[in-house]
């Protein structure tokens, strides 16, 4: 264990190394461009692989390739690149390629605000590609989290076999903290499921029982046809079916919902007994707790919620929390992503924004105030 | 019971179960294929050290039919995609089959910037002057004047000397033949096949379907005589000089074959120097 002084991109950079990263391909784009900086200078010196492509579209393109080779691959941009990378983390997604995108998210929309924050690529997370597909997201509201969270964000790749990405804003990707790091030992890392069987008795595409097939990469004797194409059990392209689409596409969502519970991570303050709960992630859930944390010295019966995970949404563990809390508040720095799946969970009515447009993070006073005006409303 | 008679000689390359394929009558496409294969025979690639990529389009069912490990990736993203497959695997064989749209329309960025990294990729691009898994529209290579469904008046634009881009990009070998070729074009992929860098084989396939039956060419076999007439064979030519124009010279040959390091040897270097 040793700890550290580090911006959160740089603990990115850290995390996706100690995790197994051995491959970035990747395109400079502000406020993200540490991090590939970082996976230059540190990849070669673990026998690595570092490549700066001509665009987003191929760095995306690239990641999957790598991933298919049997490495762990990620990539890092911000809110304009993850647009150019959407047709491939589609691909990912229905190929099942395990791999990392870390998203640094800026003001938008179009070239926005390069240099200062926001939260407003949620939705672009969620469903940025076309088709119907679940992603994971999560969200890291400190240096340490930075860190931790990529680890996280390789293993769920590897374990559910499907791009992750780790939704950073500006302000946690640009402010340094301390990080403790483990030594290598300390930390648990998941590798993908090989095949079991010889290659004539592997079918590429066939799900063990959490719906996740295991995977044969490149060289490894399986011969494998691996397609963006709606696909059989096989891996073949079958492009007419409406029943083996129905088949792929509802496992793609299940492999990846079922598993709610288990990718749920959620850091709760104050919760017991709560009237009104604030709910945040990223950069913004540290003034909203700061502001709860004085809202209770006040006697205000608030409590904090805050997401790690943001994709899947935790939707069970909210009709759980409904049932004791009376009004939620959303604080996150866009004009009301997250807040529509809170509103889809408890009811609209009991559900107040607290946006900020990009720019610029809440202040503790600033959310407190809120609490002020909805507590005594509630 | 299966008669030996009726299987095709070239059936154990092939993913036997996924015939008949999806192309046209008179498709080109079968016959590059099958030159393919003949030179992974006569070269005796280790098929388990041999990926195919490739995009989208006819061509790129290519990937589909060889029983390696193949890709069928997103529409112009084969060679990034192929490129990430390489630096993981380094010891692969990695040949990305692709059509004219796909790799230099929509792709065209990563094929100059593979080309100019002398990436270590086989690049076959079949190209048939149209987009024809769409029915036959304007792509980057259709000659000036050709009538497609998006030039239905005669193209105004001038196409790309697929060659010249690959050359001047900074491929290591660049050679063009027809499908009429047979022989030529195996013995180029083994060359490809044996060489390492960027390398890069353009065929010019018939398309009856789409392309051939809106200029004149409505069979797969009037294109063959139409290569077989026009076809001029010009080894180490300067590719600039084999521009394509309807009713010109097709200027065929292996154009290019130099040596240069590739990106994986010299990103190996620089492990060596990052590490100490």
């Amino acid at each position: 264990m040793e700890t550290r002084f580090f911006s959160g991109n740089v603990a990115a950079a850290e995390g996706a190394i100690l995790a197994g990263c051995r491959f970035f391909g990747g395109y400079p784009i502000t406020p993200s461009t540490e991090i590939a900086e970082r996976m230059a200078f540190r990849l070669p010196q673990v026998g690595g692989v570092f490549i700066q492509m001509e665009d987003e579209l191929a760095s995306m393109a690239a990641i999957l390739g790598a991933s298919w080779g049997g490495v762990k691959a990620m990539t890092a941009t911000s809110g304009p690149g993850l647009s150019l990378m959407q047709e491939n983390i589609g691909l990912g997604a229905m190929t099942e390629t395990p791999c990392v995108v870390v998203d640094v998210q800026r003001g938008g929309p179009s070239t926005g605000m390069p240099t200062l924050v926001a939260q407003a690529d949620v939705m672009q997370a969620r469903w940025g590609s076309h088709g119907d597909y679940e992603i994971i997201a999560l969200a890291p509201s400190s240096v340490q989290e930075c860190f931790d969270l990529t680890i996280r964000a390789f293993n769920l790749s590897e374990k559910y076999r499907t791009p992750v990405i780790v939704l950073m804003d500006e302000s946690v990707g640009h402010m340094s903290e301390k990080v403790v790091i483990p030594s290598a030992e300390e930390i648990a890392l998941i590798e993908r499921k090989k095949p079991t069987v010889p290659p004539e008795a592997y079918r590429a595409y066939e799900p063990d029982e959490d719906l996740v097939p295991p995977m044969a990469c490149a060289g490894e004797g399986y011969n494998v046809h691996v397609t963006g194409l709606t696909h059989d059990e096989k891996g073949y392209p079958v492009a007419t079916d409406p029943e083996v689409q129905a088949r792929l596409v509802r496992r793609l969502c299940d492999k990846i919902l079922v598993h709610e519970p288990e990718l749920r991570d959620i850091e709760e303050f104050e919760m017991d007994d709560a009237d009104v709960a604030v709910i945040s992630y990223g950069i913004s859930a540290r003034p909203s707790k700061a502001a709860v944390k004085e809202a209770r010295k006040r006697g205000h019966k608030v409590g904090f919620i805050q997401l790690r995970t943001i994709w899947p949404f935790p939707e069970a563990y909210f009709q759980e929390i409904a049932e004791r809390v009376k009004t939620f508040i959303v604080v996150e720095i866009n004009y009301g992503q997250l807040k529509l799946e809170v509103d889809r969970v408890v009811g609209r009515e009991r559900v107040h924004l607290l946006p900020k447009l990009g720019g610029d993070i809440h202040r503790p006073e600033d959310v407190y105030r809120k609490i002020r005006e909805v507590y005594h409303g509630a | 019971m299966e008669l030996e008679a009726t299987r095709h000689t070239m059936d154990k390359y092939l993913r036997a179960e996924r015939i008949p394929h999806i192309w046209c009558p008179g498709c080109g496409l079968g016959t590059v294929l099958n030159c393919f294969l003949h030179a992974l025979e006569e070269n005796d690639t280790d098929l388990q050290n041999l990926a195919i990529v490739s995009g989208i389009g006819c061509t790129g069912r290519i990937a589909g039919y060889v029983n390696v490990d193949s890709y069928h990736t997103t529409h112009g993203r084969a060679i990034p995609f192929a490129t990430g497959l390489k630096l993981a695997k380094p010891d692969m064989d990695v040949v990305v089959f692709s059509g004219d749209g796909d790799l230099f329309a929509i792709g065209g960025n990563h094929f100059i910037h593979a080309a100019r990294r002398n990436m270590d990729l086989n690049i076959i691009c079949v190209n048939n002057y149209n987009y024809g898994m769409t029915g036959g529209q304007l792509g980057p290579t259709t000659p000036l004047e050709a009538r497609t469904t998006t030039s239905p008046y005669g193209n105004m634009e001038h196409p790309f000397n697929l060659c010249h881009v690959a050359h001047a990009a900074g491929a290591v070998y660049v050679a063009r033949w027809t499908a009429l070729h047979v022989r030529r074009l195996k013995e180029s992929i083994k060359e490809m096949l044996n060489k390492k860098g960027f390398c890069f084989i353009e065929v010019i396939a018939p398309c009856p379907t789409t392309y051939g039956r809106r200029n004149s060419m409505p069979t797969g076999l009037d294109t063959m005589k139409y290569y077989k007439e026009h076809s001029v064979v010009k080894h180490g030519i300067d590719p600039s000089e084999a521009d394509i124009e309807i009713g010109g010279d097709i200027v065929v040959g292996k154009f290019i074959d130099t040596e240069k390091p590739t990106y994986g040897d010299a990103w190996r270097e620089l492990v060596k120097r990052a590490k100490k």
